[in-house]
């Protein structure tokens, strides 16, 4: 997350809405540990990254529903390849929990 | 100030810093601040849960720890005392200074190096007695260039090394490769790795003896020649040799290629 702090700010003084998504645990093999970080801000500008690619525009919808007040802050699963809500996986097979909220802290 | 900007502020004076989120159960996306010294900012919603989880936070920050934890609406923390109560799952994130690298000799694989170690996230200082090399302009990767002695530079902060720092001297130099050793060895520095030929690092075997550092538990510590075998020979090509070192001993790994073995990966 420190990486994100320049952008983050700019974004808050611009008086935008963000969300952001902090990988909280992973199941199995995943690119990037606990603690991997992106936001997004309401007008859908994006920073960080979370898996290498394989989540991110899954991860962005989700952020912005939640920005929206369609959905609570809330720890998002990606990679139940059997599960259809959650059809995005990582190719590595392991299984990546995110927790994802309004930065409005 | 909001507890973001205290966070932040921590985050970028490099000062140890672990934020605290409810991510499931009753107060999800309540959070606290912690530093060292306790609660900086936030709450969980109420005071015990804040005393308990404040207290784990301390003891993840100082190991530099990122884990999901569980507790009961008050901070309860026995099996005994969870059940039948609601489960708060709380993440606490540690955000710790960078690891630091020192690299004493200020020549051309200085700078690859630097820049290679800035891309892990290490804080570099690049040490050399000499002035005329020793120069921000030479280095304008590193964090900081020093233009001093080994032993007094170790005097001064060899304390401030730790299992996760590294020191890599580059020097070929005795006058400064020997001192530069003993005062490594006197350090916690996680990783010591010397430059040098075969025979530059026989030699230097010799002047090591001659100062008294014999002991196997020390020379073991000593990574010399620096850096995996990948048959590189480029500035650039050495520094990946010599990061890949760093990396494999942190790991305890053989730095063998994943395609010859069969373990887990991660």
């Amino acid at each position: 997350m420190r990486e994100l702090l320049d952008d983050i700010d700019r974004w808050r003084t611009a008086g935008k809405r963000i969300a952001l998504a902090r990988v909280v645990d992973i199941q199995g093999s995943g690119p990037r540990g606990a603690g991997a970080a992106m936001a997004v801000n309401e007008d859908g500008e994006v920073i960080g990254s979370v898996s290498g690619g394989c989540v991110e525009s899954a991860v962005v919808t989700e952020a912005l529903a939640i920005l929206a007040g369609e959905q609570p802050s809330r720890v998002v699963t990606f990679g139940y390849s059997d599960d259809d809500a959650f059809a995005v996986g990582l190719t590595c097979g392991g299984i990546i929990h995110l927790f994802i909220q309004p930065l409005e802290w | 100030m909001n507890p973001y900007d205290i966070f932040s502020s921590h985050v970028r004076d490099n000062s140890p810093v672990a934020l605290v989120t409810i991510i499931e159960g009753p107060g999800v996306g309540a959070l606290l601040v912690v530093t060292p010294q306790g609660i900086a900012a936030g709450t969980l919603g109420n005071a015990e849960i804040d005393r308990v989880v404040s207290r784990d936070a301390v003891g993840e920050l100082e190991a530099g720890r990122t884990i999901v934890r569980h507790y009961g609406p008050h901070g309860e923390s026995t099996p005994e005392d969870l059940n039948d109560t609601q489960t708060v799952r709380v993440f606490i994130e540690s955000f710790s200074p960078p690891p630091l690298m020192w690299i004493f000799g200020a020549v051309d694989f200085t700078a690859a190096l630097a820049r290679v170690a800035k891309i892990l996230g290490y804080h570099v200082t690049v040490c050399d007695a000499r002035e005329i090399f020793a120069t921000r302009r030479r280095f304008p990767m590193a964090d900081e260039v020093r233009v001093t002695w080994p032993t007094p530079m170790f005097e001064e902060r060899g304390m401030r090394l730790g299992p996760r720092d590294a020191v890599c001297i580059l020097t070929h130099d005795p006058k400064f490769d020997v001192p530069a050793i003993q005062g490594a060895l006197a350090t916690k520095a996680g990783y010591i790795g010397v430059m040098g030929s075969r025979k530059t690092h026989a030699k230097r075997l010799e002047r090591m003896a001659e100062v008294g550092i014999t002991s196997a538990a020390d020379l073991a510590r000593v990574h010399s020649p620096i850096g995996l075998d990948l048959g590189g020979r480029t500035p650039e090509e050495t520094a990946i040799s010599i990061v890949g070192e760093i990396i494999a001993t942190r790991t305890g790994r053989q730095a063998s290629p994943l395609s010859s073995s069969d373990g887990a990966i991660h």
